[in-house]
């Protein structure tokens, strides 16, 4: 199966996912279309990390069916190296390599997975951290840097393989506030650029500038999806309207 | 040492003094150790130098002498450090000896690290095999007349180095999420750790002669050779795994989320940080490795220990045992502080901030 150039970017058709006796998804299904940005956000526990985590295969669905790009995911090796070259991911913990300089964090993936020779990987890691604004920190190990600074090395390195679809979960929420908006920023710009995006986050401010949709979460199910306008002003759901308060004060 | 209250830190312009004197129980503590010195220096440098034989090397020279006998040493010393090897070609392990321990120090170097490194090892012990056993156009040494430091240098490096690479893959099965590689690899690290070296290597010497037809039983220098082998895997790999354990599970999934496939993963991620957690095990079992050469005794191989052994026992001497196993002491002294000087180097390497 090849890339189907006219399918959405992802799509999830009563996607299922159990942990033990635990259902972490009920029959999930999603259309992203290439180039959309969504924001889910839902109580914790709902099952969002499990949702984004399913469409790179960090966790394996067990009933259902995930496309990426028209292509079916699953734990084949095949599956997982065609995956992982469309799909990159960003975590609430950064996970730096801590052993590597930030350009060997950026650089390792292109070099091992797509055999660039190291001289184009390096170039194309600093140019990457140049649109994250943090070239001059390439030297350095990852601990010397602040939180706001590893998330974008974080995104930096995601990047480097050129992916065409990037996950977010709760890329803001390890940091403190002063280094939220530097992160944000650096995803306001990624959204401005086309890439296709879904971003697990409680930063409605980033909802209203960014997303095309937000989607809610809870026990497993997506409960409410719209517009970030249509959202926020008229949630059709009880259960939205109270996590709304909560979230919004 | 003891340490005390905020006087020894207030004395800071003599850190010295200040902990050597801050406190009475430091005070207590320098007089007798001081007391001991005294007492104990004097006689010991009259015993092993102002009264010592050194030249001639003849036993003669040794009899007038109340202190040390390093005439002994000087005179045994190619024996000491070689055995029963044919004396006219002793010349080949000691090649053998600067040759391996130049490769080590060559090796020590993070630069040297490369796919050429592997070259240069294969190479370097496929030499020192020709060098001691003989063959195209050198005279043959059976391996039964190896001895001395070669054999124990050899028996280490080999050991260790094959032992080294088995060990991470022992500890990659053992947390393979494939039962029967896990089972296997469970299996053989309890057997070969419930074992003491001494039954490994009895077996491997006294009943593998018994199981194999004579044809494809590999000599005693070899099955000596295949215990310690095996048994510096087992140590190894669990001191590996225990490093394996301590890696935090998003380091894994950062790895797989960019695209790392599973051996590039535990190559280019887990295992050089894995390693680094554990490097002060890591020298502990080897050093003791190094030194579990010397029970190849037991099973007839001459290491170092059981060639100086064997030249204690020429009657024209009056058998210096203490002045041989000094000598034999300082060998391994510098061979394991030599080692202990490597993995503290590799130590303040993993923690610099940059490289
Ligand atoms: N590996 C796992 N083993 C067992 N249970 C798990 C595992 N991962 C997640 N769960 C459970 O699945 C449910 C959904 O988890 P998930 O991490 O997707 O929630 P979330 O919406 O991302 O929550 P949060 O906002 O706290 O991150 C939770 O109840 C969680 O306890
Ligand atoms: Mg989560």
């Amino acid at each position: 199966m090849t890339d189907d150039n006219s399918a959405p970017a992802v799509t999830l058709s009563n996607v299922e996912k159990h942990f033990g006796s635990f259902q972490a998804l009920r029959s999930v299904n999603l259309d992203v279309a290439r180039g959309e940005r969504i924001v889910i956000c839902g109580p914790s526990g709902s099952g969002k990390s499990t949702l984004i985590r399913c469409i790179n295969q960090l966790e394996q669905h067990e009933a259902g069916e995930i496309r990426v790009n028209g292509r079916e995911v699953g734990s084949e090796p095949a599956q997982l190296e065609a995956i992982r070259r469309e799909v990159g991911m960003v975590f609430q913990s950064f996970n730096l390599f801590p052993h590597l300089t930030i350009l060997e964090n950026c650089a390792l993936a292109p070099i091992w997975v797509k055999k660039l020779p190291k001289a184009d990987a390096e170039a194309k890691a600093m140019a990457l951290l140049e649109r994250v604004r943090i070239p001059d920190q390439a030297h350095k190990r990852p601990g010397q840097l602040s939180g706001g600074q590893q998330q974008r090395v974080a995104i930096a390195r995601a990047l480097c393989m050129e992916p065409s679809i990037m996950l977010f979960d709760e890329p803001t929420s390890a940091l403190d506030p002063e280094m939220v908006k530097e992160v944000l920023d650096v995803m306001l710009g990624l959204a401005d650029d086309g890439m296709t995006m879904l971003v697990v986050t409680h930063e409605m401010g980033f909802a209203r500038q960014a997303a095309n949709r937000v989607i809610f979460m809870d026990q497993g199910e997506i409960l409410e999806s719209a517009p970030p306008d249509q959202f926020f002003a008229n949630p059709q759901h009880e259960r939205t309207k109270t996590f709304l308060g909560q979230i919004l004060h | 040492m003891i340490s005390t209250s905020s006087l020894s830190r207030k004395m800071n312009p003599l850190p010295f003094l200040a902990r050597s004197f801050g406190s009475p129980i430091n005070i207590l503590i320098t007089v007798v150790f001081a007391g001991i010195l005294f007492f104990a220096l004097p006689p010991l440098v009259r015993w092993a130098i102002t009264d010592a034989a050194f030249f001639p090397a003849i036993p003669e020279t040794c009899k007038s002498a109340s202190g040390a006998c390093w005439s002994f040493v000087i005179a045994k010393h190619s024996q000491i450090l070689f055995g029963i090897y044919p004396d006219g070609e002793r010349w080949r392990p000691l090649l053998v000896c600067a040759l391996l321990i130049g490769m080590l120090i060559y090796s020590v170097r993070p630069s040297a690290w490369s796919k050429r490194l592997a070259w240069v090892w294969a190479g370097g012990l496929g030499l020192s095999w020709w060098l001691m056993g003989g063959g195209i156009g050198l005279a043959n040494v059976e391996s039964d007349l190896w001895g001395g430091l070669p054999v124990t240098l050899i028996l280490t490096v080999v050991a260790i180095g094959l032992g080294f690479p088995t060990a991470i893959l022992l500890a990659l099965a053992r947390r393979s999420k494939l039962p029967v590689i896990r089972l296997l690899a469970t299996l053989f690290i309890e057997m070969t750790r419930a074992l003491p070296l001494l039954s490994i290597l009895f077996i491997a010497s006294i009943m593998l002669p018994l199981m194999l037809p004579e044809e494809i039983l590999p000599d005693k220098f070899f099955r000596a050779l295949i215990a310690l082998y095996l048994f510096a895997s087992a140590y190894l790999s669990e001191v590996i795994r225990g490093g394996l354990q301590a890696i935090p599970k998003g380091q894994f999934e950062a790895g797989e989320a960019i695209g790392l496939s599973f051996a590039q993963l535990q190559a280019k991620i887990i295992l050089p940080q894995a390693i680094n957690v554990v490097i002060p095990a890591l020298t502990n079992t080897i050093i003791v490795m190094i030194k579990n050469t010397s029970l190849v005794l037991v099973v007839g191989l001459f290491d170092l220990i059981s060639s100086g052994k064997a030249a204690l026992a020429d009657p024209e001497w009056s058998s210096p045992s203490i002045e041989t196993y000094l000598f034999i002491t300082l060998i391994y002294f510098i061979l394991c502080f030599g080692f202990s000087r490597f993995a503290d180097r590799m130590e303040q390497r993993a923690k610099a901030p940059v490289k």
